[in-house]
């Protein structure tokens, strides 16, 4: 009873205060967040009251703990479903954007939906929300399995999980009212950012102690990747995100650093966001999935360890490519550079061993969708990470920087790799999840596959075309010696590039709507009758934490 | 689980032993082609770091044997050009502006230096194609505020148009004859009538002709009697089909209601004297470049007459 009326009067506390602060805020925009967060604290104060077992107070025992000998697989049901709702409202605001560039009017000539707003919503929507979600879910549910242990501090588990969903819901409302603090993919101002790190080393003690509490000898490649993407993110947004408050209660601060210290800082971060968000993250993602989708042992383990370290090594110091040319320093430029040169060969180590892990199995790819999604995000991610080493060069550089080059390469990694290997992985979680005997429809997987697939060739190489065109543009000079097209000309030629582009998102997004319509009628337990495609069998009995048996010491 | 290596059928490769949630590990060594591609990446970063600025030392980096910078490469290219344009700089502020469209060759030259400064500077406001907008005169045709000729033009370039704080700059002002109260909102309406039957727009009415009288009180003092306007205090012609803020009846409502005060920079406090000369010589160039008015005291008559143009534009 102590503990349950500690909580209460903890969650009654901070709705008080975060009533407090909206009734004195400094500005607008700060005092709806406090109303979105006495709100949030509300409904978990009701929650708290409702759901407390009062029975088990009465009797003066303390709750039982949960069934060890199954995982703990709520949260990651959650977080399956807010993956899936982040990203269609993410790629939607995106396709908004897109249209935006092409037709302006579509701004509205109204402050809270113009591009320079949408825009972020857009990239952290699909980042962030849907990248995020995804990414603390299938750790919740990879680091279970690999360690045969239930989650550590499960009530920690579910914080994470709603807290970092608030975290979401303060930022986006924030870019709509304008709040920012003007950091590309670090836009929260610093009352936001406080609360994701208190989320954030939540999340990362459930991941730590859950694989302390392994079963197994050894920790699994896959929660290399996992912790790397938790200790580095956390590193890369404190530091990034230091800033003074104008005043404790309104949203404007003041970056720690100035000029070109924090233009480093914020590329720093933002390269590093890349580098352990979708890179590691993700690949902590494939694998696990690709060898279980594929029921083949991963292709090279000392492959694994090397490319593990040697990527971790060389991201971090690759950042100043994203400022070539600048104010910044040349040695720093040449450092930016060269790292991300010998970085190209530790990306592909996770491309070689996800591709050659189907090794005795390469005709999955013709008969499953899913398999067939994840190899295509492979050859995606390879191709960035080739692309991406070599527009760091300065000379390619000089010709691609500022263009839409830089976006088409961004979203051949997003699209490709990152929204490709979260679909495969979706679709491998969902009957798992909901204890069905299958997905609703394999066929529909094979529909998703071809829009998405259609829908990045467009993306991408028009923007190919519309980057190298508006490269070449900015610099042509004549025979002359002058310049010879002004900056407005260059837009204009960029038109039918952005309504490839656009039509592209809508395919990429009219698959994500048939990978909703496909889970929905999964989760309620419906089979569409259709010509069977290769399954990959699920084993119950072993899907299990092993309960009772203390971790084997490791045999090496 | 127990760590129990065994060869994998399908490969033929060992595994590492180890399971977890049923995934094993093969004991493939890496790929050669991907280690040396690896190595040769080093290799060539350790020697790039030698020739370029690499390492940061106590006060400052280490430059690279090549002695490169991006500095030193910008500067150097810029001054290649400088050196390039210089005799053409020179050429042009030394030679009289009256004198400058009969050397055609270098009139061409200025031409297209100015092609290329107007893309920089002005096509923001006129247009990429030099055909301004609403509130943005068209440069192409042969109607001009303050003159066409090359010293009008260059004039307008230096000084600017309604500039604050300097004497010099081309200043018109129309009365808010509307906003302040000079006029009545019909007789705003009979002039707006009379302005669009003078510019060919509307058949003569009643409420042009009382229009008519309205003109001669109030607004034939700049824009002349027969309305074709003043270039010397930059008033418009009323009675061709070109105006600056549109023909319809609303505009010119709320032109004659409001007034209108377009500004254009004045140029000569941004650019050098030979970039003003370009800019001139390609305006000049476009269609509806003037010759020089004939230096006859106490005329203001210029004679409209264009000069042959040579130059596709």
């Amino acid at each position: 009873m102590d503990t349950l009326l500690l909580r209460v009067g903890g969650w009654l506390a901070i709705v008080f205060f975060a009533f407090i602060a909206m009734v004195l805020a400094a500005d607008t925009g700060f005092a709806v967040h406090m109303a979105i967060i006495a709100m949030a604290a509300g409904i978990t104060l009701w929650v708290t009251i409702n759901k407390a077992d009062y029975a088990a107070i009465g009797r003066g025992i303390l709750k039982a703990p949960a069934d060890p000998g199954i995982y703990d697989d709520d949260p990651i049901r959650w977080g399956v479903i807010a993956t899936i709702f982040w990203g269609i409202a993410g790629m939607a605001v995106g396709l908004i954007i897109a249209l935006q560039l092409a037709f302006p009017v579509l701004n509205l000539n109204n402050e809270y939906t113009t591009f320079g707003r949408l825009r972020p919503l857009h990239t952290s929507a699909v980042v962030f929300a849907f990248g995020g979600n995804a990414l603390i879910a299938t750790s919740y549910y990879v680091v279970q399995r690999t360690c045969r242990a239930r989650l550590a501090f499960p009530g920690l588990a579910r914080f994470v999980f709603w807290g970092y969903q608030l975290f979401i819901v303060l930022a986006a409302t924030g870019y709509l009212m304008g709040i920012t603090q003007s950091k590309e993919y670090a836009e929260p101002e610093w009352y936001v950012d406080l609360w994701l790190t208190i989320v954030w080393l939540c999340y990362a003690a459930v991941f730590i102690g859950t694989v302390v509490r392994r079963s197994e000898p050894h920790i699994y490649v896959a929660n290399w990747f996992y912790l790397s993407f938790i200790l580095t993110i956390a590193m890369l947004h404190v530091v990034n995100g230091l800033s003074m408050p104008v005043s404790l209660l309104g949203s404007k601060s003041y970056a720690a650093f100035a000029g070109v210290q924090d233009a480093l800082t914020q590329w720093w971060y933002g390269h590093n966001a890349v580098g352990f968000f979708l890179t590691a993250g993700f690949l902590a993602m494939m694998y696990y999935f690709v060898p279980k989708q594929a029921e083949r042992p991963v292709y090279s383990y000392r492959l694994s360890i090397i490319h593990f370290w040697s990527l971790i090594f060389l991201y971090i110091w690759a950042g100043p490519h994203h400022l070539h040319y600048t104010a910044l320093p040349d040695w720093a430029q040449t450092l930016g550079m060269v790292f991300s040169i010998v970085l190209w060969m530790p990306s592909w180590g996770g491309m070689i061993n996800g591709l050659m892990t189907l090794n005795g199995a390469w005709d999955k790819i013709r008969t499953d969708p899913i398999i067939r999604m994840m190899v295509l995000a492979l050859a995606f991610y390879g191709m960035s990470t080739f692309e991406g080493p070599m527009m760091s060069i300065k000379a390619v550089n000089s010709l691609s920087h500022y263009t839409d080059w830089t976006v088409g390469h961004v979203h051949s990694g997003a699209l490709g790799w990152n929204g490709m290997i979260t679909f495969a992985c979706l679709y491998y979680l969902v009957p798992r999840l909901w204890g069905k005997e299958r997905l609703y429809s394999l066929r529909m997987v094979n529909w998703h596959f071809w829009l998405a697939t259609l829908g990045i060739v467009l993306y991408a190489a028009s923007m190919w075309v519309a980057g190298i065109m508006q490269g070449l543009m900015w610099r042509e000079y004549g025979d002359d010696g002058y310049l010879v097209y002004a900056f407005s000309e260059v837009v204009s030629a960029m038109l039918p590039m952005y309504l490839i582009r656009a039509a592209g998102g809508l395919l990429y997004l009219a698959g994500a709507f048939v990978l909703v319509y496909n889970v929905w009628m999964t989760i309620a337990g419906k089979q569409r009758e259709e010509k069977p495609m290769t399954e990959t069998p699920h084993n119950e009995d072993l899907d299990k934490p092993i309960v009772g048996k203390p971790a084997i010491a490791p045999a090496e | 689980m127990v760590d129990k290596k065994k060869i994998d059928e399908a490969t033929g490769t060992a595994t590492v032993g180890h399971e977890w949630d049923g995934i094993e590990e093969l004991d493939t060594p890496m790929p050669r082609w991907w280690l040396w591609t690896l190595y040769a990446t080093i290799i060539w970063a350790l020697v790039y770091v030698v020739l370029y600025p690499a390492w940061p030392m106590v006060n400052s980096a280490t430059e690279g044997v090549l002695g490169w910078s991006s500095r030193g490469d910008y500067e150097k290219a810029v001054a290649a050009r400088e050196a390039e344009l210089e005799p053409i700089r020179q050429a042009l502020v030394s030679t009289d502006i009256h004198d400058l469209p009969d050397d055609s060759a270098l009139r061409n030259e200025a031409i297209r230096g100015g092609r290329s400064a107007f893309k920089v500077h002005c096509v923001q406001c006129h247009g990429a194609g030099a055909a301004g907008s609403k509130g943005y005169p068209n440069l192409n045709d042969d109607e001009w505020l303050w003159g066409g000729d090359m010293e009008a033009i260059e004039y307008t370039l230096v000084h600017g148009i309604r500039n604050p704080d300097h004497a010099e700059t081309r200043f018109s002002q129309m009365p808010a004859f509307g906003r302040d109260g000079i006029l009545q909102a019909g007789e705003i309406d009979d002039l707006v009538s009379y302005v669009r039957v003078i510019s060919g727009r509307e058949d003569e009415s009643a409420s042009a002709t009382r229009g008519a009288a309205l003109y001669e009180i109030n607004c034939a003092v700049c824009h002349g009697s027969d309305a074709k306007g003043d270039r010397t205090q930059g008033s418009p012609d009323l009675t061709d089909a070109i105006n600056l803020y549109g023909l319809d009846r609303a505009s010119i409502k709320h032109t004659i209601t409001n007034s209108r005060n377009g500004v254009m920079p004045r140029w000569g406090q941004r650019l050098d004297a030979a970039t003003i000369r370009m800019l001139t010589a390609y305006v000049h160039s476009l269609g509806g470049g003037e010759a020089a008015p004939k230096p006859k005291e106490g005329s203001t008559e210029q004679v409209a007459t264009e000069t042959p143009v040579d130059e596709q534009s």
